[in-house]
Protein backbone atom coordinates (compact mmCIF):
# COMPACT_ATOMS: atom_id res chain seq x y z
CA UNK A 1 0.00 0.00 0.00
CA UNK A 2 1.40 3.56 -0.88
CA UNK A 3 2.27 5.43 1.91
CA UNK A 4 0.77 8.73 3.07
CA UNK A 5 3.26 11.22 2.46
CA UNK A 6 4.62 14.55 4.78
CA UNK A 7 6.25 16.95 2.61
CA UNK A 8 7.62 20.63 4.51
CA UNK A 9 7.64 23.58 2.67
CA UNK A 10 10.28 25.77 2.97
CA UNK A 11 9.70 29.84 1.82
CA UNK A 12 12.70 31.16 0.25
CA UNK A 13 13.74 34.42 -0.48
CA UNK A 14 16.78 35.55 -2.62
CA UNK A 15 18.64 32.36 -0.95
CA UNK A 16 17.51 32.37 2.62
CA UNK A 17 14.66 30.39 4.16
CA UNK A 18 12.48 32.93 5.31
CA UNK A 19 9.72 31.76 8.05
CA UNK A 20 11.97 32.00 11.90
CA UNK A 21 12.52 28.20 12.09
CA UNK A 22 13.83 28.78 15.29
CA UNK A 23 14.19 25.05 17.18
CA UNK A 24 17.96 24.14 15.71
CA UNK A 25 20.43 24.89 18.10
CA UNK A 26 23.51 25.34 16.12
CA UNK A 27 21.75 25.08 12.66
CA UNK A 28 21.92 28.15 10.60
CA UNK A 29 18.41 28.25 10.40
CA UNK A 30 18.59 30.66 7.20
CA UNK A 31 20.01 28.09 5.16
CA UNK A 32 17.80 26.37 2.98
CA UNK A 33 20.50 23.22 2.59
CA UNK A 34 20.94 22.86 6.26
CA UNK A 35 17.25 22.99 6.31
CA UNK A 36 16.83 20.78 3.70
CA UNK A 37 18.82 18.09 4.95
CA UNK A 38 17.36 18.48 8.98
CA UNK A 39 13.94 17.05 7.01
CA UNK A 40 15.69 14.87 4.89
CA UNK A 41 17.47 13.09 8.36
CA UNK A 42 14.15 13.44 9.94
CA UNK A 43 12.29 11.49 7.17
CA UNK A 44 10.19 13.70 5.32
CA UNK A 45 8.85 11.94 2.48
CA UNK A 46 9.58 15.30 0.29
CA UNK A 47 10.41 19.03 0.33
CA UNK A 48 8.98 21.64 -1.78
CA UNK A 49 11.02 25.10 -1.97
CA UNK A 50 8.82 28.46 -2.51
CA UNK A 51 10.86 30.88 -4.07
CA UNK A 52 8.89 33.85 -2.76
CA UNK A 53 11.90 35.95 -4.76
CA UNK A 54 10.14 39.04 -6.16
CA UNK A 55 12.05 39.57 -9.28
CA UNK A 56 13.49 37.82 -12.26
CA UNK A 57 17.13 39.22 -11.91
CA UNK A 58 17.44 36.66 -8.37
CA UNK A 59 16.34 33.44 -10.09
CA UNK A 60 19.82 32.44 -10.08
CA UNK A 61 19.80 32.20 -6.68
CA UNK A 62 17.16 29.88 -6.37
CA UNK A 63 19.41 27.86 -8.63
CA UNK A 64 22.13 27.58 -7.18
CA UNK A 65 19.94 26.75 -3.78
CA UNK A 66 18.20 23.91 -6.13
CA UNK A 67 21.72 22.52 -6.87
CA UNK A 68 22.74 22.49 -4.13
CA UNK A 69 19.65 20.58 -1.70
CA UNK A 70 19.88 18.71 -4.71
CA UNK A 71 23.81 17.28 -3.89
CA UNK A 72 22.34 16.58 -0.05
CA UNK A 73 19.28 15.32 -0.32
CA UNK A 74 18.22 11.90 -1.79
CA UNK A 75 13.98 12.11 -1.88
CA UNK A 76 12.06 13.98 -4.15
CA UNK A 77 11.69 18.00 -3.94
CA UNK A 78 9.90 20.35 -5.87
CA UNK A 79 10.14 24.11 -6.69
CA UNK A 80 7.99 26.40 -6.71
CA UNK A 81 7.08 30.16 -7.34
CA UNK A 82 7.07 32.62 -10.25
CA UNK A 83 7.47 29.72 -12.86
CA UNK A 84 5.82 31.07 -16.16
CA UNK A 85 7.70 29.49 -19.17
CA UNK A 86 9.11 25.71 -19.88
CA UNK A 87 12.65 27.74 -19.68
CA UNK A 88 11.41 28.27 -15.99
CA UNK A 89 10.55 25.00 -15.58
CA UNK A 90 13.74 23.55 -17.33
CA UNK A 91 16.21 24.93 -15.36
CA UNK A 92 15.01 24.00 -11.81
CA UNK A 93 14.56 20.03 -13.30
CA UNK A 94 18.26 20.69 -14.59
CA UNK A 95 19.48 21.56 -11.42
CA UNK A 96 18.34 18.18 -9.67
CA UNK A 97 14.82 18.94 -8.88
CA UNK A 98 12.28 16.15 -9.34
CA UNK A 99 8.98 18.08 -10.00
CA UNK A 100 8.03 21.63 -10.95
CA UNK A 101 5.02 23.39 -8.70
CA UNK A 102 2.86 25.88 -11.15
CA UNK A 103 0.19 28.36 -9.90
CA UNK A 104 -0.36 31.67 -11.03
CA UNK A 105 1.29 31.05 -14.24
CA UNK A 106 -0.96 28.08 -15.14
CA UNK A 107 -4.10 30.17 -14.31
CA UNK A 108 -2.76 32.70 -17.20
CA UNK A 109 -1.88 30.49 -19.38
CA UNK A 110 -3.08 26.93 -19.14
CA UNK A 111 -0.69 25.52 -21.86
CA UNK A 112 1.97 25.63 -19.39
CA UNK A 113 0.60 22.58 -17.98
CA UNK A 114 0.27 20.81 -21.08
CA UNK A 115 3.59 22.01 -22.42
CA UNK A 116 5.36 21.41 -19.39
CA UNK A 117 4.03 17.63 -19.23
CA UNK A 118 5.08 16.70 -22.78
CA UNK A 119 7.99 18.56 -22.08
CA UNK A 120 9.41 16.66 -19.13
CA UNK A 121 6.25 14.00 -18.27
CA UNK A 122 3.54 14.38 -16.35
CA UNK A 123 4.81 13.41 -12.51
CA UNK A 124 6.91 16.32 -12.94
CA UNK A 125 4.51 18.48 -13.19
CA UNK A 126 2.59 19.79 -9.87
CA UNK A 127 -0.45 22.32 -10.34
CA UNK A 128 -0.57 24.32 -7.28
CA UNK A 129 -3.88 26.52 -6.53
CA UNK A 130 -4.25 28.74 -3.82
CA UNK A 131 -7.99 28.60 -2.89
CA UNK A 132 -10.62 30.45 -1.02
CA UNK A 133 -14.56 30.02 -0.27
CA UNK A 134 -16.07 32.37 -2.44
CA UNK A 135 -19.87 33.82 -3.14
CA UNK A 136 -19.33 34.28 -6.95
CA UNK A 137 -21.56 32.68 -9.02
CA UNK A 138 -19.54 31.35 -11.29
CA UNK A 139 -17.73 29.41 -8.30
CA UNK A 140 -20.46 26.12 -8.10
CA UNK A 141 -17.84 24.32 -5.65
CA UNK A 142 -18.34 27.78 -3.37
CA UNK A 143 -14.34 28.03 -3.91
CA UNK A 144 -12.60 30.45 -6.19
CA UNK A 145 -8.88 30.33 -7.15
CA UNK A 146 -6.77 33.01 -6.38
CA UNK A 147 -3.83 34.27 -7.67
CA UNK A 148 -0.70 36.15 -6.96
CA UNK A 149 0.21 35.29 -3.58
CA UNK A 150 -3.11 35.02 -2.69
CA UNK A 151 -4.43 38.75 -3.98
CA UNK A 152 -6.07 38.52 -7.32
CA UNK A 153 -9.40 36.63 -7.45
CA UNK A 154 -9.30 35.09 -10.88
CA UNK A 155 -13.06 33.73 -11.56
CA UNK A 156 -12.26 30.27 -11.55
CA UNK A 157 -14.11 27.41 -9.84
CA UNK A 158 -11.51 25.64 -7.70
CA UNK A 159 -12.82 22.39 -8.79
CA UNK A 160 -13.16 22.83 -12.46
CA UNK A 161 -9.66 24.12 -12.28
CA UNK A 162 -8.24 21.14 -10.62
CA UNK A 163 -10.18 18.99 -13.46
CA UNK A 164 -9.10 21.00 -15.84
CA UNK A 165 -5.55 20.73 -14.34
CA UNK A 166 -5.55 16.91 -14.75
CA UNK A 167 -6.81 17.20 -17.90
CA UNK A 168 -4.29 19.14 -19.05
CA UNK A 169 -1.66 16.77 -17.91
CA UNK A 170 -1.20 17.64 -14.29
CA UNK A 171 0.77 15.19 -12.36
CA UNK A 172 -0.14 16.25 -9.09
CA UNK A 173 -2.69 18.69 -7.75
CA UNK A 174 -1.62 20.95 -4.40
CA UNK A 175 -4.93 22.48 -2.43
CA UNK A 176 -3.78 25.66 -0.60
CA UNK A 177 -6.11 26.61 1.52
CA UNK A 178 -5.72 30.67 2.03
CA UNK A 179 -8.61 30.55 4.27
CA UNK A 180 -6.41 28.31 6.70
CA UNK A 181 -3.28 29.14 5.72
CA UNK A 182 -1.55 30.34 9.13
CA UNK A 183 -4.14 29.64 11.09
CA UNK A 184 -3.51 26.48 12.53
CA UNK A 185 -7.15 25.24 12.01
CA UNK A 186 -6.68 22.50 10.21
CA UNK A 187 -6.83 21.92 6.39
CA UNK A 188 -9.94 22.83 4.67
CA UNK A 189 -11.22 19.46 4.60
CA UNK A 190 -14.22 20.18 2.22
CA UNK A 191 -12.29 20.98 -0.73
CA UNK A 192 -9.65 19.14 -0.42
CA UNK A 193 -11.76 15.67 -0.39
CA UNK A 194 -14.37 17.25 -3.01
CA UNK A 195 -11.11 17.97 -4.80
CA UNK A 196 -9.63 14.17 -4.29
CA UNK A 197 -12.76 12.45 -5.41
CA UNK A 198 -12.85 14.37 -8.76
CA UNK A 199 -9.59 13.18 -10.06
CA UNK A 200 -7.50 10.35 -10.35
CA UNK A 201 -4.42 12.03 -9.58
CA UNK A 202 -2.80 12.67 -6.20
CA UNK A 203 -4.05 15.67 -4.04
CA UNK A 204 -1.77 17.21 -1.46
CA UNK A 205 -3.35 19.18 1.17
CA UNK A 206 -1.75 22.54 1.86
CA UNK A 207 -2.42 25.14 4.53
CA UNK A 208 -4.04 24.98 7.85
CA UNK A 209 -2.23 22.45 9.83
CA UNK A 210 -1.21 23.14 13.87
CA UNK A 211 -1.87 19.93 15.43
CA UNK A 212 -1.04 16.04 14.37
CA UNK A 213 -4.78 15.27 14.14
CA UNK A 214 -4.79 18.23 11.18
CA UNK A 215 -3.05 15.61 9.12
CA UNK A 216 -5.13 12.57 10.23
CA UNK A 217 -8.19 14.37 8.93
CA UNK A 218 -6.54 15.66 5.98
CA UNK A 219 -5.54 11.73 4.87
CA UNK A 220 -9.23 10.55 5.95
CA UNK A 221 -11.82 12.83 5.99
CA UNK A 222 -9.59 15.37 3.46
CA UNK A 223 -8.96 11.71 1.18
CA UNK A 224 -5.41 13.81 0.22
CA UNK A 225 -2.50 11.43 -0.47
CA UNK A 226 -0.31 14.12 0.85
CA UNK A 227 0.36 17.05 3.10
CA UNK A 228 2.16 19.99 3.04
CA UNK A 229 3.34 20.96 6.62
CA UNK A 230 4.95 24.20 7.69
CA UNK A 231 4.73 25.88 11.36
CA UNK A 232 3.78 22.91 12.68
CA UNK A 233 6.82 21.41 12.63
CA UNK A 234 8.77 24.72 11.77
CA UNK A 235 9.42 25.15 15.49
CA UNK A 236 9.27 22.28 16.57
CA UNK A 237 6.41 21.89 18.59
CA UNK A 238 5.25 18.49 16.54
CA UNK A 239 8.65 16.79 14.39
CA UNK A 240 8.13 14.45 11.83
CA UNK A 241 8.92 11.08 13.55
CA UNK A 242 6.45 12.00 16.36
CA UNK A 243 3.91 13.01 13.52
CA UNK A 244 4.60 9.97 11.75
CA UNK A 245 4.33 7.94 15.00
CA UNK A 246 0.72 9.33 16.01
CA UNK A 247 -0.50 8.76 12.02
CA UNK A 248 0.78 5.09 12.33
CA UNK A 249 -1.24 4.35 15.51
CA UNK A 250 -4.09 6.02 13.97
CA UNK A 251 -3.88 3.46 10.87
CA UNK A 252 -2.15 5.33 8.39
CA UNK A 253 0.56 3.73 6.07
CA UNK A 254 3.80 5.91 6.78
CA UNK A 255 6.85 5.34 5.50
CA UNK A 256 9.21 4.27 8.02
CA UNK A 257 12.24 6.30 6.92
CA UNK A 258 16.05 4.06 8.36
CA UNK A 259 18.58 6.63 9.29
CA UNK A 260 20.16 7.94 6.84
CA UNK A 261 23.64 7.98 8.96
CA UNK A 262 23.51 4.25 9.76
CA UNK A 263 23.11 2.65 6.57
CA UNK A 264 26.18 1.98 4.72
CA UNK A 265 27.92 5.90 4.10
CA UNK B 1 34.16 3.19 -13.45
CA UNK B 2 30.20 2.94 -13.42
CA UNK B 3 28.68 4.04 -16.61
CA UNK B 4 25.01 6.28 -16.89
CA UNK B 5 23.45 5.71 -20.11
CA UNK B 6 22.22 8.95 -21.53
CA UNK B 7 20.02 8.20 -23.83
CA UNK B 8 18.17 11.97 -23.45
CA UNK B 9 15.40 10.97 -21.25
CA UNK B 10 15.17 11.37 -17.72
CA UNK B 11 16.90 12.46 -14.71
CA UNK B 12 20.24 11.29 -15.34
CA UNK B 13 22.25 13.67 -13.09
CA UNK B 14 20.29 12.50 -9.88
CA UNK B 15 21.33 8.82 -10.29
CA UNK B 16 25.10 10.65 -11.08
CA UNK B 17 24.72 12.77 -7.72
CA UNK B 18 23.70 10.03 -5.45
CA UNK B 19 27.08 7.57 -6.65
CA UNK B 20 28.68 10.83 -6.19
CA UNK B 21 27.83 11.15 -2.74
CA UNK B 22 28.65 7.40 -1.73
CA UNK B 23 32.00 8.25 -3.26
CA UNK B 24 31.94 6.04 -6.55
CA UNK B 25 32.85 7.23 -10.11
CA UNK B 26 30.84 7.63 -12.58
CA UNK B 27 30.58 9.04 -15.99
CA UNK B 28 27.28 10.16 -17.98
CA UNK B 29 27.39 8.99 -21.73
CA UNK B 30 26.06 8.04 -24.65
CA UNK B 31 29.39 6.49 -26.09
CA UNK B 32 29.44 2.83 -26.68
CA UNK B 33 33.30 2.49 -26.13
CA UNK B 34 32.77 3.84 -22.66
CA UNK B 35 29.86 1.73 -22.07
CA UNK B 36 31.95 -0.73 -22.93
CA UNK B 37 35.09 0.16 -20.63
CA UNK B 38 32.58 0.37 -17.86
CA UNK B 39 32.72 -1.78 -14.69
CA UNK B 40 29.11 -1.67 -14.26
CA UNK B 41 26.15 0.02 -16.33
CA UNK B 42 23.42 1.84 -14.83
CA UNK B 43 20.19 2.75 -16.91
CA UNK B 44 18.51 5.06 -15.40
CA UNK B 45 15.30 7.19 -16.42
CA UNK B 46 12.05 8.72 -15.72
CA UNK B 47 10.04 8.82 -19.31
CA UNK B 48 8.06 6.61 -21.85
CA UNK B 49 9.24 3.22 -23.23
CA UNK B 50 8.76 4.52 -27.36
CA UNK B 51 11.31 7.38 -26.43
CA UNK B 52 13.63 5.38 -24.84
CA UNK B 53 13.38 2.62 -27.28
CA UNK B 54 13.67 5.08 -29.93
CA UNK B 55 16.50 7.23 -28.57
CA UNK B 56 18.84 3.89 -27.53
CA UNK B 57 18.15 2.78 -31.10
CA UNK B 58 19.19 6.00 -32.38
CA UNK B 59 22.12 6.18 -30.39
CA UNK B 60 23.64 3.04 -31.15
CA UNK B 61 23.19 1.79 -28.12
CA UNK B 62 20.93 -1.43 -28.08
CA UNK B 63 23.23 -4.02 -29.16
CA UNK B 64 25.99 -2.76 -26.59
CA UNK B 65 24.37 -2.99 -23.95
CA UNK B 66 22.03 -6.08 -24.59
CA UNK B 67 25.63 -7.95 -25.93
CA UNK B 68 28.58 -6.55 -24.65
CA UNK B 69 27.00 -5.49 -20.98
CA UNK B 70 24.07 -7.95 -20.17
CA UNK B 71 24.69 -11.00 -22.43
CA UNK B 72 28.36 -10.66 -21.16
CA UNK B 73 27.52 -10.37 -17.43
CA UNK B 74 28.56 -7.05 -16.98
CA UNK B 75 26.67 -5.66 -13.31
CA UNK B 76 24.05 -3.61 -15.05
CA UNK B 77 21.09 -1.81 -13.26
CA UNK B 78 18.21 -0.37 -14.78
CA UNK B 79 16.11 1.75 -12.84
CA UNK B 80 12.22 2.93 -13.25
CA UNK B 81 11.89 2.87 -17.32
CA UNK B 82 15.29 0.84 -16.99
CA UNK B 83 13.45 -2.18 -15.76
CA UNK B 84 10.37 -1.78 -18.30
CA UNK B 85 12.71 -1.39 -21.44
CA UNK B 86 14.05 -5.18 -20.37
CA UNK B 87 11.24 -7.26 -21.00
CA UNK B 88 9.69 -8.51 -24.58
CA UNK B 89 7.10 -5.67 -24.93
CA UNK B 90 5.62 -3.17 -23.20
CA UNK B 91 2.11 -1.49 -23.79
CA UNK B 92 3.49 1.54 -24.00
CA UNK B 93 3.07 2.75 -27.10
CA UNK B 94 3.14 -0.79 -27.49
CA UNK B 95 6.95 -1.10 -27.89
CA UNK B 96 9.25 -3.62 -28.69
CA UNK B 97 11.75 -3.53 -25.76
CA UNK B 98 14.70 -4.85 -25.29
CA UNK B 99 13.66 -8.46 -25.06
CA UNK B 100 16.32 -9.93 -22.14
CA UNK B 101 13.89 -10.54 -19.72
CA UNK B 102 10.80 -12.84 -21.27
CA UNK B 103 7.45 -11.06 -20.38
CA UNK B 104 5.86 -8.06 -21.20
CA UNK B 105 5.16 -4.19 -19.23
CA UNK B 106 1.26 -3.86 -18.22
CA UNK B 107 0.01 -0.59 -17.43
CA UNK B 108 -2.37 -0.49 -13.89
CA UNK B 109 -5.76 -0.60 -14.13
CA UNK B 110 -7.52 2.43 -13.42
CA UNK B 111 -10.62 0.62 -11.82
CA UNK B 112 -9.51 -2.52 -9.52
CA UNK B 113 -12.28 -4.36 -7.78
CA UNK B 114 -14.75 -1.45 -8.54
CA UNK B 115 -12.24 1.04 -6.87
CA UNK B 116 -10.32 3.72 -8.64
CA UNK B 117 -6.77 3.52 -8.61
CA UNK B 118 -5.23 6.49 -9.02
CA UNK B 119 -2.45 6.27 -12.24
CA UNK B 120 0.25 7.03 -12.03
CA UNK B 121 1.25 5.37 -8.92
CA UNK B 122 3.12 8.22 -7.25
CA UNK B 123 4.91 8.10 -3.34
CA UNK B 124 6.28 5.65 -1.29
CA UNK B 125 5.49 2.05 -1.17
CA UNK B 126 6.79 -1.14 0.45
CA UNK B 127 8.85 -3.42 -0.91
CA UNK B 128 9.02 -6.67 -0.02
CA UNK B 129 11.92 -8.82 -0.81
CA UNK B 130 10.71 -12.05 -2.33
CA UNK B 131 14.51 -13.90 -3.11
CA UNK B 132 17.78 -13.29 -1.13
CA UNK B 133 19.68 -11.40 -3.32
CA UNK B 134 23.05 -9.14 -2.59
CA UNK B 135 21.51 -6.05 -3.63
CA UNK B 136 19.32 -6.31 -0.66
CA UNK B 137 22.51 -6.60 2.01
CA UNK B 138 21.73 -4.36 5.07
CA UNK B 139 17.81 -3.39 3.74
CA UNK B 140 14.95 -4.53 5.76
CA UNK B 141 12.50 -6.45 4.18
CA UNK B 142 8.93 -3.94 3.36
CA UNK B 143 11.23 -0.82 3.37
CA UNK B 144 9.54 1.75 1.20
CA UNK B 145 10.66 2.99 -1.54
CA UNK B 146 9.84 5.82 -4.18
CA UNK B 147 7.77 4.96 -7.11
CA UNK B 148 6.88 7.09 -10.10
CA UNK B 149 5.31 4.48 -12.34
CA UNK B 150 1.65 3.88 -14.64
CA UNK B 151 2.99 0.34 -15.81
CA UNK B 152 4.99 -2.32 -13.97
CA UNK B 153 7.24 -5.03 -15.52
CA UNK B 154 5.03 -8.83 -15.84
CA UNK B 155 7.81 -11.29 -16.47
CA UNK B 156 7.00 -14.63 -17.02
CA UNK B 157 9.68 -16.43 -14.77
CA UNK B 158 8.69 -16.17 -11.50
CA UNK B 159 12.47 -16.86 -10.69
CA UNK B 160 13.35 -13.44 -11.97
CA UNK B 161 11.19 -11.63 -9.60
CA UNK B 162 13.30 -11.12 -6.32
CA UNK B 163 10.94 -8.63 -4.78
CA UNK B 164 7.36 -7.46 -5.53
CA UNK B 165 4.78 -4.25 -3.85
CA UNK B 166 0.81 -3.55 -3.94
CA UNK B 167 -1.06 -1.37 -5.85
CA UNK B 168 -4.08 -2.63 -6.15
CA UNK B 169 -2.65 -6.14 -6.85
CA UNK B 170 0.72 -7.34 -6.35
CA UNK B 171 3.30 -6.30 -8.76
CA UNK B 172 6.98 -7.04 -9.69
CA UNK B 173 9.15 -4.60 -7.64
CA UNK B 174 12.15 -5.77 -8.66
CA UNK B 175 13.65 -8.44 -10.62
CA UNK B 176 17.39 -9.96 -10.96
CA UNK B 177 18.79 -12.50 -13.64
CA UNK B 178 22.53 -13.00 -12.77
CA UNK B 179 24.14 -10.06 -12.73
CA UNK B 180 21.39 -7.86 -14.26
CA UNK B 181 19.38 -6.37 -11.03
CA UNK B 182 16.00 -3.70 -12.20
CA UNK B 183 13.89 -2.05 -9.92
CA UNK B 184 10.99 -0.14 -10.97
CA UNK B 185 11.45 2.21 -7.63
CA UNK B 186 13.88 5.14 -7.96
CA UNK B 187 17.08 4.26 -5.78
CA UNK B 188 18.21 7.61 -6.06
CA UNK B 189 14.95 9.24 -4.29
CA UNK B 190 14.48 6.69 -2.17
CA UNK B 191 16.24 7.55 1.15
CA UNK B 192 19.16 6.32 3.09
CA UNK B 193 17.48 2.41 1.70
CA UNK B 194 18.03 3.51 -1.96
CA UNK B 195 21.35 4.74 -1.25
CA UNK B 196 22.53 1.26 0.07
CA UNK B 197 21.11 -0.76 -2.83
CA UNK B 198 23.29 1.74 -5.20
CA UNK B 199 25.93 1.37 -3.13
CA UNK B 200 25.35 -2.43 -2.65
CA UNK B 201 24.97 -2.72 -6.73
CA UNK B 202 28.17 -0.44 -7.32
CA UNK B 203 30.34 -3.47 -5.63
CA UNK B 204 29.60 -5.77 -7.64
CA UNK B 205 32.09 -7.51 -9.76
CA UNK B 206 31.62 -8.84 -13.33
Amino acid sequence: MLAKRIIPCLDVRAGKVTKGVRFLGNLDVGDPVAMARYYYEQGADELVFYDITASNERRGIMIDVVRAVAREIFIPFSVGGGLRTLDDMRAVLLAGAEKVSIDSGAVRNPNLISEGARAFGRQCIVLSMQVRRSENAGCKSGYEVIIDGGRTPSGRDALAWACEGERLGAGELCINSIDRDGTKLGYDLEITASISKSVSIPVIASGGAGEPRHLLEAFTIGVADAAIVASIVHYGEHPIPELKRYLRDNGVEMREATSPKRSGQ
Amino acid sequence: MIAIVDYRAGNLTSVARALEHLGHHCEVTDRADRIRAADQVILPGVGAAGATMENLSRLGLIEVMRDEVIAAGKPFLGICIGIQVLLDRSDEDDTRCLGVVVGNVRRFPSVIDGKPLKVPQIGWNRVRQRLPHPIFDGIPDQSHFYFVNSYYPLPTDPAVVIATSEYGMEFCAALAKGNLIATQFHLEKSGAAGLRMLDNFCRMKA
